[in-house]
This record gives C-alpha cells, sequence and structure tokens, in this order.
C-alpha cells in the first residue's frame, strides 16, 4: 500500500521538501498544506525586486503550478492545521477534518513579531505576498512612511520605497543598524549609503507609541518627540511556528528542535527551515532565518524520509539587496576576535569584511564583491588560517589570496 | 514549446520542455533537475544553478558578463562555456538547448 507524506507549511523549505522527497525516490503520496492562498513563491523578493515592481508574482514563484501536478504533489493552499495526533497519525485542520499521514514534515516557517498596541490600518509588515501588497497600496511618491526595525527587511524595505519616490525615516531602538547580526563597520556603511539615497535613519530610538486612530498618525518616542507619516511598516524580527509541535509534545528550544537529519524526537517527524533549531556544522545549534537554510534542511529531511542519511552540513548564507549594494554574507560571524577590511567602507560601494577568529576567517561580508564571496566560502569552510594583510592587499586578486 | 536537455552528473539525460520567457534555472525547477539548488531563485546571488553550455549552444546562449561572470569565474568548476541558468532566458532560438551540471 502506498505511503503518505503530510508536509506542513507551502513556502522555501515545504517546497524543496516535495521536490527532494521525489528525487530521492519517495513513491507515495505527498500532500503539502500551506496556510496562505497562494502558490509556493520566493519570500526574499518582496522586499527586494517583487516589491519595486521588477518582477512579477509568476517571476517568484518557486514553481508553476504545472510543475506540482507533473511530480504527483498535491497542495491544499488556504488551510490551517489546528492540531497534530501523533498517537493516530493524523493531522487535523481547523475544521475538524482528519488526515492520516505516515510521515510527516513540519516546515511551519515563522511569523513577524507584532508592535504591541498598534492594530491600527496603517501599520503594516512584511511577511507574505498580502502584506506586500498592504505596502505597495501606501507607497508612493510623496507618500511619507516610517519604518521600525533597521535589520535587513527595515532597510530593503526603505531602499525599494525610495524607488516609489517615498519618503522614508527608519527608526531603530539600537545604537546602530543591523546590530544583531553584523559589526559596527557594516552598521556604519549601510547608514552612509542610506543617506545617500535620501533615507533618514535615527538610531537609540525608543518607542512610546503610535499616535492616531483608525489610522495611526505618528510615531512618538521616549521624551516627547514624534514623527508623522501617512504609514508605518514594523520589522522588528520573525517568532517561529512551534505551537503545533509543542502541543504535540515534541521538544521546542527557541524552534522545534532537530538534529542534522532534520529529525525531531518522533521518528516519523521531521522538521526544516525558520521553524526549527538545529546543530549547524562548526557553529553550534542555531536557529537561522535564511532560504539557504530551508533548503538545505529540507533535502537531508526527504532523505530521511526515504531512510537514507544525508545530514545538512551546509555553510550557512545570506544575501540582501539594496539601492545598487549586492550583499553576499556566508558564516555566522558570533564570538570573532578579529575583522579584516579588503576595500574601504567609508568610500564607495564595493569591499569584504572578513571576521577571524583565532586567526581564521569564520565569516565574511561582501558588498558587491561575488568574487569574494565565493572564493570565501570555500576558505571558510576549510576554516583557513590566513595572513590579515594578504585579505586586505587588494594589489593582488582575492583569487591568488585564497588559492 | 522549446526542448532543453539537462545531462546529470551522472551523465544521464534528461529533456524537458520549457516555457519561453522562464530561465533556463526555472525550468530545471520546475523539472526537479538534480544539482540545480537556485537557492536565491534566480537573483544571481548564490551561484548553485550552475551549468556548463555545450560547445554548439555557446554562440547563441553567449556568455557570462559582469556579476554573474564574477561569480563563475570564483568557482572550482568554472570552465569557459560556464553561466549561470538563471541569467539565461528561454527563447525559440534555443530549441534543443543542451546544458550540463558540472560536478
Amino acid at each position: 500500500m502506498s505511503e503518505t507524506c503530510i508536509i506542513v507549511g507551502a513556502s522555501h523549505a515545504g517546497a524543496q521538501l516535495a521536490a527532494s522527497l521525489r528525487q530521492e525516490g519517495w513513491t507515495g503520496r505527498i500532500l503539502m498544506l500551506g496556510d496562505e492562498p497562494h502558490l509556493p513563491y520566493n519570500r526574499p523578493p518582496l522586499s527586494k525586486g517583487y516589491m519595486s515592481g521588477e518582477k512579477t508574482f509568476q517571476d517568484i514563484l518557486i514553481r508553476h503550478e504545472d510543475a506540482y501536478n507533473r511530480h504527483n504533489i498535491e497542495l491544499r493552499l488556504g488551510v490551517t492545521v489546528a492540531a497534530i495526533d501523533r498517537a493516530a497519525k493524523k493531522v487535523v485542520l481547523a475544521d475538524g477534518e482528519r488526515l492520516a499521514y505516515d510521515k510527516l514534515a513540519l516546515c511551519t516557517g515563522a511569523r513577524v513579531r507584532r508592535l504591541p498596541n498598534a492594530d491600527q490600518e496603517n501599520v503594516l509588515y512584511l511577511r507574505t505576498l498580502n502584506d506586500l501588497e498592504r505596502i505597495r497600496a501606501h507607497a508612493g511618491e510623496g507618500r511619507r512612511a516610517v519604518v521600525i526595525g533597521g535589520g535587513y527587511i527595515g532597510l530593503e524595505t526603505a531602499a525599494a520605497l525610495r524607488k516609489f519616490g517615498t519618503k522614508v525615516t527608519v527608526v531603530e531602538a539600537a545604537p546602530r543598524v543591523l546590530a544583531r547580526v553584523t559589526a559596527p563597520e557594516m552598521s556604519t556603511f549601510y547608514q552612509r549609503v542610506h543617506a545617500e539615497e535620501g533615507v533618514t535613519i535615527i538610531t537609540g530610538a525608543r518607542i512610546a507609541g503610535l499616535r492616531g486612530t483608525p489610522r495611526a498618525e505618528a510615531v512618538n518616542f521616549e521624551g516627547g518627540a514624534e514623527i508623522e507619516a501617512d504609514f508605518f511598516v514594523v520589522g522588528i524580527g520573525v517568532l517561529p511556528n512551534t505551537e503545533l509541535a509543542e502541543a504535540a509534545g515534541l521538544r521546542v528550544d527557541d524552534g522545534i528542535v532537530t538534529d542534522e537529519y532534520a529529525r525531531t524526537d518522533d521518528p516519523d517527524i521531521v522538521a526544516a527551515g525558520d521553524c526549527t533549531v538545529h546543530p549547524v556544522k562548526d557553529y553550534g545549534t542555531c536557529r537561522l532565518e535564511s532560504v539557504s537554510n530551508a533548503v538545505e534542511q529540507a533535502k537531508a529531511a526527504a532523505a530521511t524520509i526515504c531512510g537514507k542519511e544525508k545530514p545538512d552540513q551546509s555553510l550557512p548564507w545570506f544575501w540582501s539587496d539594496q539601492f545598487d549594494l549586492k550583499l553576499q554574507m556566508a558564516g555566522l560571524n558570533t564570538d570573532y576576535d578579529r575583522m579584516v577590511l579588503r576595500g574601504d567602507p567609508a568610500e564607495g560601494r564595493s569591499f569584504a569584511a572578513f571576521y577571524l577568529r583565532q586567526g581564521a576567517v569564520i565569516a565574511v561580508d561582501c558588498v558587491n564583491r561575488p568574487s569574494e564571496f565565493v572564493l570565501s566560502k570555500k576558505l571558510i569552510m576549510q576554516r583557513r588560517v590566513i595572513d590579515p594583510a594578504m585579505l586586505a592587499d587588494e594589489s593582488r586578486p582575492f583569487k591568488e589570496v585564497a588559492a | 514549446m522549446t526542448k532543453i536537455i539537462f545531462i546529470g552528473q551522472d551523465g544521464s539525460e534528461t529533456q524537458v520542455e520549457a516555457h519561453l520567457g522562464d530561465t533556463v534555472m526555472q525550468t530545471a525547477v520546475d523539472n526537479l533537475i538534480s544539482g540545480i539548488s537556485a537557492e536565491c531563485g534566480g537573483g544571481c546571488s548564490c551561484a548553485t544553478c550552475h551549468v556548463v553550455v555545450d560547445e554548439t549552444w555557446i554562440a547563441e546562449v553567449g556568455p557570462a558578463e559582469d556579476v554573474e561572470k564574477d561569480l563563475l569565474e570564483s568557482l572550482d568548476n568554472f570552465s569557459p562555456n560556464s553561466r549561470l541558468c538563471c541569467q539565461i532566458e528561454v527563447t525559440r532560438s534555443l530549441d534543443g538547448l543542451r546544458v550540463s551540471i558540472p560536478a
């Protein structure tokens, strides 16, 4: 009798997992359940090329609809999963329908952290296509936006909104933008470029609340200052969707706990993507919010379901597009003890920042330096100890330095 | 419809139908071609959709330029006919295109 694999979640991890199951030889039924009404789509362009109108929805689909049909991957979109009955091996939908599984994959992703007491109609978030459509409806020439949160989502949104001629102010609670993820040198660079592109950035901003209802009219700061705007975009991080797993008795610790094979503590349940916390090779246990993590974990998960062992040992990497800046990052910079710059972030828009620990490169941020990015991935994976002066020496091609 | 032939790392050939206007990467992803991860979804950011264009097709497809060229030339398995297939648009003139996926 044919077995059924149910995938809860239809974004990057779920879509890859379904494809990888077929590639690994799974001949049983594959049923993907998505809470959004849309076919699986690439999320990163929402704050990049799709927001600014360079791409259409067809362009950002992960796969066309006919591809799912051809590979016999069933999609049920716009459905909410209410519970997992592990004893009966059934997924329970919000309307009470019960779907039997032999193998279950949890790819439930993450949701935006919401600003408390801010339910006004022009307070917007950015995670889904519907969120993006709402932002686009507000954007336009001469409109005023306040972006709350100076992380990658906030800065990318600010950059995309500038293309509409929208006046943008970014407010960030920390003393610098990107404080959670990158070095002060990078923050200084991004603050300079945003200023050059007409974005106002206010750091160290303690928000007291939003004034106005049903539409917010201004953001109020502690101390009494305020900034008026036509709309507000909040980008203050995400929370992993772990409630289903937790209610089903699976181990959860700021993410569904998995091993490098994407296994949970139930042999019939795997998990992948933003919703998981898992061992990342060379960096310890982490929860990563990235497409590459979702894709690589999903491949491991599919292999596990098919009875194979293909651990995820991939190097984490991330990217961010803002204005004419193509930022590519590899590795995790936690606990770096030295930074080496190749190129000058104080001038121009092209450089690489290497994060070293005990002489070895553990991470890199590359701005408009695709060659350094590709070559550094190898350096990082090898944990190569390399002379900092060589890394910084622009008179030699990086290919020679990394050889 | 336009036919594209992918030659896998094991030498096996897969012939698929491509939609005009799609990229060769999208065609590969839609057809579950192994070895094309396409992690950045076609943004020319990740170099995980590397293919080597068949010698008889490279003139029609054209060479890599700019960022794509920089990414490719830094890969260990770069060859003169290397392309990132997210940057190749499927057109009628590419009917029968052959690309291989490097190991």
